[in-house]
């Protein structure tokens, strides 16, 4: 089993009234609820907090990007990516990962996922999501007709820049380009692993199986719910002749512990309640937008009954019986995870570390709870397979070590104001 | 009478409502379609040899993936009308419509020959945005659509079958219709014909319902300052459905006016 932390970096001080008074946390939420003082120490912790998981051991490091929401804060998770390639060591940067469609030409994505590789001595995992309706369709306008074939074409176009060796034109449909000779090139060869986050839609499955891709299924739904997805990407995985290896898919999956059970649920049901009422809070009609499923996946899941209808509140105990998170001390949680990533045939964890409006030091103490008390009990799983779907960096001896940092100025007294005096959450 | 047409060699497999006789009358419809039960286009019918074809991509309507933008629309009502062997003829367009009849106006001044729009789409006016009407669920799009909300019509309109295989065959095909419709109203209703609309030659009547609230009665300023031969009609206790919801009213003056 492989792990990787992750960090959506969600805005931690929405009002308790925020569900009440507004219809969505995303496209037309109120930029008055933004506070860019607390902003910059969020984003600071949030950074420590994943420098944290390197250091813990964690596999990797991940980051994704979202626009115009309080639910995930990184509309530009390579910038996160580039403070992490500086101060981390050891992890993967996960990044998953930047929505190829949008960019114009999308040769930025290909120059800036080369400058994190080379940056970070190889440790860059490249993903490729096609991004939800709310960030693409209403947050960045593309038409949903045609969002699919360009981002497909922005895909084509991004691994030929990384994998050709000569200068070459491109007369794609969406970008036209004379002269693409990609500087720098990825470190690693051909490039960087692709991980193709998803949400279940049956093309996404197709185009993995393709490509050998990694499948990352990002639902925020749990294990249970999940099966069904994780069963039809295995479906199409041996339709196609490829064999069934844990680690070309990875899950995201919701996981706190504590002491004892009891501890999880006092130290964690607030956040939780903040992260699955408040920050996904999300006006139903941005969820979806006409052409933003294909007709195949929208038949597809017509067919298999009407999708269940989300909840209009988590309890705690919601959220711990339906596996939405797991949730306990490390043994209920070793023991928990095991099955779920057992009955999903997952190689890969992707878990958040920090949820909705959690407070430093609690991360910390999750953190490190999983790291030493979860993670090596769950190292055995799927030792028989061979994970393709990893970075190959440069050895540690022939990576370069930035320079140590020392902040003080002369005459300036200096005091960590930060750490000091947290901020506390809205009630 | 519903006819299915091979056009443009078979590039399009065309599902039309062909009705009536005399001169020909080409009514393009808004994002929604054709409703099914259209009683203004039968009695135009009296009059009229009525051709009121489904945009590729909608209901039986094949070849939606060849009609990307405005230009290829024109494409197809051009290529459209010389398969039926229409060299000239009369054109109402509702809301998208609109805006695609006033574009094939632009393009080819010699094909129409009076234009009937009725709240076009196609301009923006940055003081009085155009309602998101991809973001609103179906009540919420009655409301913009129709003068009365409780009318049966709207009623109607918001209803959703109880049979599950009825609801999904509804929302399979809104969901194309809307997917088509994206193509020339997504994420602004702007296409460009503020730079082409000087170009209509066509005599033109402008049609509003009052209480338009997807898009609002001030726009007909903006058709009328932008088109030559362009007068103006608002008709009362009406919205952005005008045509269904006061048909005796709006028929009267279109046939009015394409006679006249």
């Amino acid at each position: 089993m492989k792990f990787t932390a992750f960090h959506l970096m969600s805005y931690p001080n929405l009002p308790s009234d925020f569900t009440e008074r507004y219809r969505s946390v995303w496209v037309d939420i109120p930029r008055a609820l933004y506070d860019p003082q607390l902003g910059h120490r969020i984003y600071n912790e949030y950074l420590d907090q994943l420098e944290l998981a390197d250091r813990l051991g964690f596999d990797g490091i991940g980051v994704n990007e979202h626009h115009q929401n309080a639910y995930g804060l990184m509309p530009s998770p390579n910038i996160m990516a580039a403070a992490l390639a500086r101060r981390t060591r050891h992890a993967s940067l996960v990044v998953l990962g930047n929505s190829i469609a949008l960019y114009n030409p999308p040769i930025r994505v290909a120059e800036e996922f080369a400058m994190l590789d080379v940056i970070s001595g190889g440790r860059l995992v490249a993903g490729f999501p096609v991004g939800t309706a709310m960030d693409t369709n209403y947050c960045y306008g593309e038409i949903p007709a045609t969002l699919r074939e360009k981002y497909r074409e922005a895909h084509d176009l991004i691994i030929r820049a990384w994998t050709e060796n000569d200068i070459f034109s491109f007369n794609g449909k969406y970008n036209k380009l004379r002269y693409v000779n990609l500087w720098p090139k990825p470190l690693q060869r051909p490039h960087p692993p692709v991980w193709i986050p998803g949400g279940g839609s049956i093309e996404t499955w197709d185009f993995c199986a393709e490509h050998d891709y990694q499948y990352s299924f990002l639902s925020f739904f749990g294990y249970v719910a999940a099966k069904k997805v994780a069963d039809g990407y295995w479906e199409t995985m041996a339709r196609k002749g490829k064999p069934l290896n844990p680690y070309s898919m990875a899950f995201a999956q919701g996981v706190v512990v504590a002491p004892t059970d009891q501890e999880a649920e006092r130290d964690f049901a607030p956040h939780a309640d903040y992260f699955y009422n408040r920050c996904l809070h999300i006006h139903p009609n941005f969820a979806d937008a006409p052409g933003y499923r294909t007709l195949n996946s929208i038949r597809a899941a017509l067919q298999s009954g009407l999708p269940v209808k989300l909840k209009q509140h988590y309890s705690w105990k919601d959220l711990v019986d339906d596996g939405i998170i797991i949730a306990g001390s490390p043994r209920t949680v070793r023991e928990r995870l095991r099955e779920a990533m057992k009955s999903l045939n997952c190689g890969h964890l992707i878990t958040g570390i920090h949820m909705g409006s959690m407070p430093p030091e609690l991360v910390r103490q999750n953190a490190e709870l999983f790291a030493r008390e979860v993670m090596p009990y769950l190292r055995d799983m799927w030792s028989e397979w061979e994970d393709k779907w990893s970075p190959h960096p440069l050895p540690e001896s022939e990576r370069a070590e930035p320079a140590p940092v020392d902040f003080r100025r002369p005459g300036l007294e200096h005091n960590r104001i930060i750490s000091a005096t947290p901020w506390r959450p809205a009630k | 009478m519903r006819a299915q047409h091979q056009i443009g060699g078979g590039r399009w497999q065309v599902e039309l409502e062909l009705c009536g006789s005399g001169d020909p009358l080409l009514y393009l419809h808004g994002a929604g379609g054709l409703l099914g039960v259209d009683p203004f286009l039968a009695e135009l019918s009296k009059d009229f040899k009525v051709i009121a074809p489904h945009l590729p991509g909608y209901g039986e309507s094949t070849g939606g993936e060849l009609v990307e933008d405005v230009v290829d629309a024109c494409l197809f009502y051009h290529q459209l009308l010389d398969d039926l062997g229409i060299a000239s003829t009369n054109v109402i367009g509702h809301s998208m419509g609109g805006m695609l009849a006033a574009e094939l106006a632009a393009l080819d001044v010699h094909r129409v020959k009076k234009l009937v729009l009725v709240s076009p789409a196609g301009f923006w006016l940055e003081q009085h945005p155009i309602p998101d009407p991809f973001a609103m669920d179906l009540p919420e799009l009655a409301a913009h659509l129709f003068h009365d909300p409780k009318s049966p019509l709207a009623q109607m309109f918001t209803t959703i079958p109880s049979d599950p295989q009825q609801l999904a065959d509804m929302y399979v095909e809104r969901t194309k219709r809307l997917t088509q419709a994206s193509r020339f109203l997504w994420p602004i209703p702007d296409r460009g014909l503020k730079k082409r609309a000087w170009r209509i030659a066509a005599p033109t009547l402008l049609v509003w319902g009052e209480s338009d609230r997807l898009i609002p009665p001030v726009y007909a300023g903006e058709f009328a300052s932008r088109i030559r031969n362009c007068r103006s009609v608002t008709i009362k206790h009406a919205g952005h459905m005008v045509m269904y919801e006061q048909p005796e009213e709006f028929v009267r003056i279109v046939r009015d006016f394409l006679k006249g």
